[in-house]
């Protein structure tokens, strides 16, 4: 009994103090403001800054070779938070938001082809460039869904992507798998948006479209400043995204939406918030 | 009769009944022809004509551009109306040569004939190349290139593909009975070219008159003709070198790699006619079929017919179309529309409407591995397309997707009815698009 207590009781002393040596003499250096800075980062590890992982850019900016203000889901806080830690001026980055340019779902956009394939837009895409007769509007599968690490995109029962304003933090995942484009990155104050991706003919897009910007300059008519008339599609001039909204009511086809009123028809989200604006 | 086969794959009733009996009819030509710059696999051709020009039938309208590659020839006589996108089979508006045939059909008088026995291999596959010869089994691969193994690849045997193991279509049958003599100077060009002496020709045993009249004829030539299971897919080339000569394609690699070479019967009859004839592949026979049409037939069409202009040979639609397959129904093409025009590579036109086109919503793998009995390449589809459906390109690319012939055996087979061939398609895109990254 006393030599099992003592034999256990010395292999232990041993390795501890062996574990003490190796672990002074191994220790690895850890710029001690790298921690500070994960604990000030989302810790979502969606990877929008360029690095991998949270961990990643914290390290990459302890060393100075990361830009502090890239952590876009992270916002002003995060930031502020960086610059406390680092002692610098924050340098503020324009918060961004997600939207998806297209409000044409199964009702109101018409198709060329039936699609029975995979449930994803990459591979619809590749057939026949995709089901829907518009080559530029959002084909409803959901890939933009799968990659959002924040659960901010919903499919509508219609099957048209909506972004939900307060979950999105920019980090553009979305924007990466979108194989139309039709998700744009916009200032997250802006509400106002065309929700239109065609650049075709007027004529062409009602063909296919009961809701995409058929370039009649109606609102640039409206509101000058505000908006900007290119290969018969208009876009807001996000300076002027107040008076944006003055056109709204005179878009004949109603491609304009101002996001503090509500999401396109069929989505579930609640308005946002208005201290998100 | 000694009946082989390969490993896998599976029997969907072959329906063939519907043309198998119908005697090769010319199709009259339509008002329009449009011809596609992009009719084969490998570089599109350039078109070299412009509006406005007239054509004779057998001129070349679009240049070869490269090796893999070649010329596209009128298919009639007539008036150049338009150079232009046109919708093309593969879905896609993509440059097109516009022809209003002016009825003569007459052929380009510097077309020359020669004489096969007095030539050397190197001119007959200058000759071959120069006459557009694709593979007339769908796959459309320049033919030339089939026949020019690089230095150190021998050569030791030649397969002919009768097999025709996608159901409905009987063009390659239809062709097999009435064109047996084209076929067999065909292949004894090729085999020239190949510097050989002998050949096999596979067909499956449902096409017993093409077999005893092949077998036949072939006799006095030393070609041998091996009777098949009627098992798809066996009419793909390393399912037909696997079931003729008990060889297998090496991963990644070609027929020429373990010494075969397989071309088409469809294939031979043009070579002949390139040759002796000095005719550029412009028409071709091609099966109009399916419970959609009312007088199924096999027609012998102009290259660049539009689908419509077929379908009113054979007495029209019954009933309203639901889904247009060009090709066969397992590996064939889904079209949007009957304006687009027959290719170089059409063997068949399907119409099926919405009665015969049974559907049930995908449900959830149940892991029964159907798939993976019938994979004729012996990959596991299911665990394929789980990774597919995860975007997961490494672990896809080493259950080796890339070697996945896109048969369709395992989505047939499926009983939760799910994508499998159009995931596993779908991931080798992304395979592709990683490796040109690297």
């Amino acid at each position: 009994m006393l030599a099992a207590v003592l034999s256990l009781g010395g292999i232990g002393l041993v390795a501890a103090t062996a574990l003490g040596i190796a672990a002074k003499k191994f220790a690895v250096e850890v710029d001690p403001r790298e921690l500070e800075i994960l604990d000030v980062l989302p810790g979502a590890n969606c990877g929008a800054c360029g690095y991998p992982g949270c961990s990643g850019f914290a390290k990459g900016v302890a060393e100075g070779k990361a830009a502090p203000n890239l952590c876009t889901p992270g916002g002003i806080e995060t930031l502020e938070g960086i610059a406390r830690i680092l002692g610098i001026e924050a340098a503020a980055v324009e918060p961004k938001v997600a939207v998806v340019a297209c409000q044409g779902d199964n009702a109101k956009a018409r198709v060329k082809y039936k699609y029975l394939g995979l449930t994803d837009c990459n591979a619809a895409q590749k057939i026949a460039d995709g089901p829907k007769n518009c080559p530029a509007g959002c084909l409803g599968l959901g890939s933009c869904e799968m990659a959002c690490p924040f659960g901010a995109i919903e499919m509508t029962s219609e099957n048209l992507a909506v972004i939900n304003r307060d979950k999105c933090t920019g980090c553009e995942k979305c924007v990466a798998v979108c194989p139309r484009q039709v998700i744009k990155m916009t200032p997250r104050k802006s509400t106002t948006h065309v929700l239109c991706n065609s650049t075709d003919k007027g004529a062409k897009i009602r063909s296919y479209c009961d809701i995409g910007c058929i370039g009649c300059h109606i609102c640039k008519k409206t509101v000058p400043e505000a908006y900007a008339v290119e290969t018969f599609l208009a876009k807001v001039d996000y300076e002027h995204d107040e008076e944006a909204a003055l056109a709204i009511e005179k878009c004949p086809t109603k491609c304009i939406r101002d996001f503090s009123s509500g999401y396109p028809e069929g989505s579930s989200f609640a308005p946002p918030r208005n201290d998100a604006a | 009769m000694d009946v082989k086969t390969f490993a896998g794959g599976l029997h969907p009733p072959d329906s063939k009944e519907y043309a198998k009996d119908k005697v090769i009819e010319r199709c009259p030509l339509p008002d329009e022809l449009v011809i596609p710059a992009a009719q084969h696999i490998g570089a599109p051709a350039e078109i070299c004509v412009a509006a406005g020009d007239l054509v004779k039938k057998g001129q070349v309208i679009a240049t070869a551009k490269g090796f893999v590659s070649v010329p596209i020839h009128a298919s009639t006589s007539g008036e150049v109306i338009a150079v232009e996108p046109r919708l093309h089979p593969m879905g896609k508006l993509l440059p097109a040569v516009v022809i209003k045939p002016d009825g003569e059909d007459q052929w380009d008088e510097s077309l020359q004939q020669q004489d096969p026995d007095q030539l050397d291999a190197d001119a007959l596959k200058k000759l071959i190349g120069q006459a557009g010869i694709v593979g007339m089994g769908g796959a459309t691969f320049p033919a030339h290139v089939k026949l020019s193994p690089p230095e150190g690849k021998k050569i030791d045997t030649l397969i002919l593909n009768g097999v025709e193991c996608e159901p409905y279509l009987t063009a390659d049958h239809r062709m097999m009975l009435e064109e047996s003599e084209r076929i067999i100077d065909g292949i004894k060009i090729v085999r020239k070219v190949l510097g050989l002496e002998t050949a096999i020709i596979g067909i499956e045993i449902n096409k017993p008159d093409a077999i005893e009249k092949l077998a036949k004829e072939c006799a006095p030539h030393n070609i041998k003709v091996q009777p098949l299971k009627v098992q798809y897919p066996q009419g793909a080339e390393k399912q037909l070198i696997d079931a003729c000569t008990g060889r297998q394609v090496p991963t990644g690699g070609l027929p020429m790699d373990c010494g075969v070479v397989v071309q088409n019967v469809g294939t031979c009859a043009a070579i002949s006619d390139a040759i002796r004839l000095g005719r550029p592949l412009v028409e071709r026979v091609a099966t109009v079929t399916g419970p959609g049409i009312r007088n199924p037939k096999n027609l012998l069409i102009a290259v660049g017919t539009p689908l419509k202009h077929m379908l009113d040979q054979c007495d029209g639609l019954d009933g309203k179309p639901a889904k247009i397959i060009m090709g066969g129904p397992m590996m064939g093409q889904t079209q949007l529309s009957l304006d687009v025009p027959a290719i170089r590579g059409t063997s068949g036109l399907l119409i099926f409407r919405e009665q015969d086109l049974p559907r049930k919503n995908a449900g959830p793998c149940i892991r029964c591995g159907r798939c993976i009995s019938v994979c004729p390449i012996h990959l596991q589809p299911t665990t394929i397309a789980a990774y597919a459906r995860l975007d997961r390109v490494d672990e896809a690319e080493s259950y080796n997707a890339l070697d996945c012939i896109e048969c369709g055996c395992c989505t047939y087979i499926c009983p939760a009815t799910l994508p499998l061939v159009q995931s596993i398609r779908h991931i080798k895109g992304g395979i592709m698009a990683k490796r040109r990254k690297i």
